[in-house]
């Protein structure tokens, strides 16, 4: 995972609480075999909408997105956030977060930053007053920034390190990497092995 | 006596001593402990973001030798040597096994001896054993703590992490002991057992817990009946069960192909001989439950809890007094479209599903086969048998069992998860009626607008025999009555 300190980029305004996981990727999509490749699946059912926000060409390639309260609820789908992530969004700022999508936000790299209510108005005003605007959003002081506007985003302590140290969590126990081997050089050699493949002959002991 | 009156250590449970053996790194101010993970299980569902995820990080799978992979969820139970029509399914199983090659991991693909549902075939080979730590893509993961070994679902997240570094970081889990004391009656068996666990601490009473089964009636069970019990200990929302291993857990393993040899063997055994749990070790919670006082249990609603004895009725909504689970009794009762106070042995079937990973071993099949000999379906039901791996059905058809089945009139499939969950062409029609092995009642699970109610393999056999909810015991009661049963049940024969 890149880490992450500070982006400066386009912001798009949602103007809708309550987006669940369902309308930021409709479970059509779950089928799918691969974990990249998801930007056609952000949002498809309000992309159909001509009006919708993001087909707004001024909102051409995006990376942050300030969307209303409770976003991320519902269904656990980690796929929401793969797919706010192949669309290109680095940042979600929202008033508040669903749980479960949260975690997996930090998981993949994905900035969830709580913002107050008003906050979130003011930006939703100041972006839509001039639409394709660039904000910078700053992990270090946690701080969201646009022309003399500055406004504060609250993360938690543990994820806020991860992004900025760029550790997902796979990244953050390869760290102990030296201890697993460690680990694995006292298992008992008798522990079950896959590898080589043995079968037993035709009948196993029950079956004879 | 015990190995902490002889150390003199903290006693400790059976989880316990698993988790401490399993520590690479002890957590600290609120991370959690990271666990190794001695068996990775894979299957077609839920593997192919995380190879894709190995795959875009540029990472290796750690130990190929640790992982396993068998196709199952999606896998026709009839013309396998066809194509898989589904386009879905199709890719799925095509991704595994390209992955599988690809990152050198062992698969048991359609048409393999040791092809079958993942949760039946780690414990055939002898790659289940006590004391491990198993992890699978899957909630009935814990099936596997039957041999004593720590199993539990992942998510694909955690697939990832898994392949990538054969470890988890995890925060303990609680402990709870679940005493099943006396001897199950004739025609009661482990399936009766868990749901009725189920039904009197609910489908959240485990939640956050590793459960322990153990006390005389747990003994006395079969490796398969354990592993009914551990396998739906996730239905009562635990994260794993685990049974101390004892003799009938080394009996089984012997001789297994991947089961330790020789000097190894002795070794092993002497492991596991001290993994039960210590005497006077502390249980975060306790549930008792009296075996000899059990009859056949079978659900009425769509959650596994919601269950009763065999000889009970659809219980009345209005009589529950919780506000949450009297709307949910009343929705359930709708969508299964019963009527509260009826019999529940007046309830008719459409169609009886013996198998999947919680009923679908070679002690399952002959169970049922054993009822059913010399009876023939009863009029208007079909009946579905799908061994649980390709080696249980050779096994069956070893011992006549798929003669048996057919001459009644069931369908003799090949192995898989079948009509346990609707992802294969084998499902029920919308308002179809099914007594199923398997382990969810859930709406919509063996199909869309399909109703299900779980029994136990020989409550699914005397179903068949008679067309509505029956038990061995209603057989005999009908050959005491001196009727055939097949006209006692449908009237018009
Ligand atoms: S048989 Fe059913 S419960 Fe078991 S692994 Fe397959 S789908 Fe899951």
């Amino acid at each position: 995972m890149q880490k992450f300190t500070t982006v400066t980029g386009i912001a798009v305004p949602l103007r809708r609480s309550n987006v669940d996981t369902d309308q930021i990727i409709p479970a059509v999509y779950l089928k799918r075999v691969t974990k990249t490749g998801f930007e056609d699946a952000l949002f498809a059912a309000w992309r159909q909408d001509p009006d919708f926000v993001l087909n707004k060409p001024a909102y051409r390639g995006a990376r942050v997105l300030v969307a209303g309260a409770d976003f991320g609820t519902g269904s656990s789908r980690e796929h929401a956030v793969w797919a706010l992530r192949d669309y290109g969004f680095d940042v979600v700022l929202s008033p508040r977060f669903g749980d479960i999508f949260r975690g997996n936000s930090g998981k993949q790299g994905l900035l969830a930053g709580e913002i107050s209510e008003a906050d979130a108005e003011t930006l939703w005003a100041v972006l839509e007053s001039d639409p394709g605007l660039e904000l910078t959003v700053d992990l270090v002081d946690r701080t969201v920034r646009v022309g003399d506007l500055t406004v504060s985003f609250e993360i938690d302590d543990y994820t806020r390190w991860r992004l900025l140290e760029g550790l997902d969590d796979i990244g953050l126990t390869l760290r102990d990497e030296a201890r697993i081997t460690e680990f694995e050089s006292t298992r008992e050699a008798w522990l079950p092995r896959t590898l080589p493949a043995l079968s037993s002959p035709e009948l196993s002991p029950q079956g004879r | 006596m015990s190995n902490a009156a002889i150390t003199g250590e903290r006693p400790r449970t059976l989880a316990e001593k698993v988790w401490d053996k399993h520590l690479v790194a002890r957590g600290e101010d609120g991370t959690p402990d990271l666990i190794y993970i001695d068996l990775h299980l894979v299957h077609e569902v839920t593997s192919p973001q995380a190879f894709d995820g190995l795959r875009v990080a540029g990472r290796p799978l750690r130990r190929p030798d640790l992982t396993i992979a068998t196709e199952d969820h999606n896998t026709p139970t009839l013309h396998i040597d066809r194509p898989i029509s589904d386009v879905t399914s199709r890719t799925q199983i095509e991704t595994l096994r390209r992955n599988c090659a690809e990152f050198g991991v062992r698969l048991h693909s359609l048409g393999d001896i040791e092809q079958g549902i993942v949760h039946v075939v780690g414990p055939q080979l002898g790659l289940t054993q006590p004391g491990i730590t198993v992890v699978c893509g899957d909630s009935h993961t814990s099936t596997h703590g039957a041999f004593g070994a720590m199993a539990f679902g992942i998510g694909t997240s955690e697939v990832e992490h898994v392949m990538a570094t054969q470890t988890l970081p995890l925060k303990p889990f609680k402990t709870m002991a679940i005493t099943v004391d006396g001897a199950l009656r004739p025609g009661v068996s482990a399936k009766d057992i868990i749901l009725a666990v189920i039904a009197k601490i609910g489908t959240g009473g485990g939640q956050g817990y590793v459960l322990e089964f153990r006390g005389s009636a747990i003994r006395s069970l079969s490796m398969e009946g354990r592993m009914t019990i551990c396998n739906m200990s996730i239905e009562a929302g635990a994260r794993a069960g685990m049974i101390a291993p004892d003799a009938t857990t080394y009996d089984y393993l012997e001789g297994r192909a991947h089961a330790p040899r020789g000097q190894d063997w002795v070794d092993a055994v002497a492991y596991w001989e001290t993994l039960a749990t210590d005497d006077g070790a502390v249980f975060d919670a306790e549930v008792v439950l009296d075996a000899d006082a059990l009859e056949p249990f079978v659900t009425w609603g769509t959650n596994p809890g919601q269950g009763v004895s065999l000889s009970d009725t659809v219980p009345d909504p209005s009589a529950i007094s919780d506000a949450n689970e009297r709307a949910a009794a009343e929705r359930a009762l709708e969508y299964m479209d019963l009527a509260a106070g009826t019999p529940m042995k007046q309830i008719r079937v459409d169609t009886v599903f013996l198998g999947s990973c919680t009923n679908s071993r070679v002690e399952d099949l002959r169970a049922a086969a054993e009822i059913i000999k010399g009876h023939s379906v009863a009029d208007g039901v079909r009946m579905l048998v799908v061994p649980g791996s390709a080696r249980v059905r050779i096994e069956a058809e070893a011992e006549g069992l798929d003669k048996i089945f057919t001459d009644f009139g069931a369908e003799w499939r090949f192995a898989g998860c079948s009509m346990c969950l609707g992802m294969n062409p084998d499902q029920l029609a919308p308002g179809e009626r099914c007594a199923s092995t398997s382990n969810r009642n859930f709406e919509g699970r063996q199909g869309k607008g399909g109703r299900t109610h779980l029994v136990s393999p020989l409550v699914a056999a005397a179903t068949a025999i008679r067309g509505t909810l029956s038990s061995p015991w209603d057989l005999a009661a009908d050959l005491a009555a001196g009727a055939t049963s097949n006209t006692t049940a449908n009237g018009e024969k």
